[in-house]
């Protein structure tokens, strides 16, 4: 990802993504796009919100949970 | 002394004097810094430039304006026909140029159905499209942009947009409003005239316009009144009823598109409202009082006005310079 363009200031885990002005709205696409071809993941439109998306912790933390449900699926019994 | 309540009053305009003051500062930068000879007009047959092109004829009679009517494949039909009819309204010398042939020379429709094949490999001639949002009031969910896609059979679909399709169908669509400022400059150039952009309020501010598309131009004179102030100018400027009762449309994809379906979050007047309402400083609260919205969603347009003046500033910004040169400008 290309977002901080090597500004040298931290992102801290809880910043806001959009109010930091480090993303906007073509950003968040670029974002749900990064995730779904890099992690193999759909995002759904009700997940695209900013409890899920609007930070790097909660970022890791919704990734997780996709990728737990993914990993559920795949090994659920057929 | 109380502080005033907030209420859509505050969007009521004393037109006769706003008029004055709009011919008068045209007059002034047109004629005396521009040193031009009038104005060129570009007519849609929608409400903001129809009313540039009474004020252009007020501030400087009918025979130094110059309208342009530029439809394309996918304009509506209305289009032609309303911008026809106001420019023989205000008596002015107009031509038209449709624009398609220069599309189609640019790759403009080719270019746009392979960002839609994008997301829609069906997509192909006789199909229609348009992109469309979310509505931003229901909850906290991110607009993405989806493509509504109608077979020749009468089909319909809709497909969120990946970042590429997104980008594609964009850039390929803005030619048409990068062409139609190339044509204005042209007509400009050659009758030594200026050219008007045709904004308002609510286009000015949250960037409802492409750069260097209809966002250039010399002079935008009522790109500091809200939408529903342009309808009260309309009204009096005495414009034709049909073009005063046109609903607000992008007519620039294939299928109508609302201009809520494509960027603002609310109709024009209830969005002038909101707008208004930030910009007094007014709480979402008192906001939503005047339109019996609750105030969670007032806050939610808020946010979305921020985020929109975020991109509003790039694309109205000049390009930057390494310093400031002071010798020219």
């Amino acid at each position: 990802m290309t977002f901080l363009f090597g500004d040298p200031v931290p992102l801290l885990d809880d910043a806001s993504l959009m109010d930091s002005g480090i993303i906007d709205s073509t950003g968040i696409l670029e974002l749900i796009t990064f995730m779904e071809t890099t992690y193999h993941v759909t995002i759904e439109n009700e997940e695209m919100i900013p409890d899920n998306l609007d930070s790097m912790s909660r970022l890791a933390r919704f990734l997780a949970m996709k990728l737990g449900s993914t990993a559920a699926v795949a090994q659920t019994p057929v | 002394m109380s502080t005033p309540t907030f209420s859509a009053d505050l969007l009521k305009v004393d037109c006769a004097r706003e008029a004055d003051r709009i011919t008068v500062v045209l007059r002034e930068h047109v004629l005396r810094h521009f040193k031009k000879k009038g104005v060129v007009v570009a007519l849609s047959g929608g409400i903001d430039s129809s009313v540039v092109g009474a004020l252009a004829v007020r501030a400087f009679g009918r025979e130094r304006v110059f309208g342009l009517l530029m439809p394309e494949r996918d304009s509506s039909p209305a289009t032609l026909a309303l911008s026809r009819h106001l420019a023989h309204h205000l008596g002015i010398e107009f031509v038209h140029e449709d624009i398609t042939g220069i599309l189609d020379a640019v790759g403009c429709y080719h270019r746009r159905d392979e960002a839609i094949r994008l997301v829609c490999p069906e997509y192909s001639s006789g199909w229609k499209s348009k992109i469309v949002l979310p509505k931003v009031l229901e909850d906290d969910q991110y607009r993405i942009f989806s493509l509504v896609a109608e077979s020749p059979a009468g089909e319909r679909s809709e497909v969120r947009l990946t970042l590429a399709a997104y980008l594609g169908i964009v850039a390929a669509t803005n030619f048409k409003q990068r062409t139609r400022k190339m044509l204005e400059y042209y007509h400009a150039d050659r009758l030594n005239y200026a050219v008007t952009g045709t904004p308002n309020r609510l286009e000015y501010d949250q960037g409802f316009f492409v750069k260097l598309g209809d966002g250039a131009a010399d002079i935008k004179p009522i790109a500091h009144l809200y939408k529903s102030q342009v309808y009260q100018m309309a009204e009096f400027l005495q414009l034709p009823e049909n073009i005063r009762n046109r609903p607000p449309t992008t007519d620039t994809y294939s299928l109508p598109q609302n201009q809520e379906e494509f960027y603002f979050c609310l109709p024009y007047d209830k969005m002038d409202l909101v707008l208004l309402g930030r910009n007094h400083g007014a709480s979402a609260a008192e906001v939503g009082g005047t339109m019996d919205l609750p105030a969670e969603q007032i806050e939610r347009v808020y946010r979305d006005i921020e985020s929109k003046r975020r991109m509003a500033a790039y694309l109205g910004a000049p390009p930057v310079l390494v310093e400031p040169i002071s010798a020219v400008y």
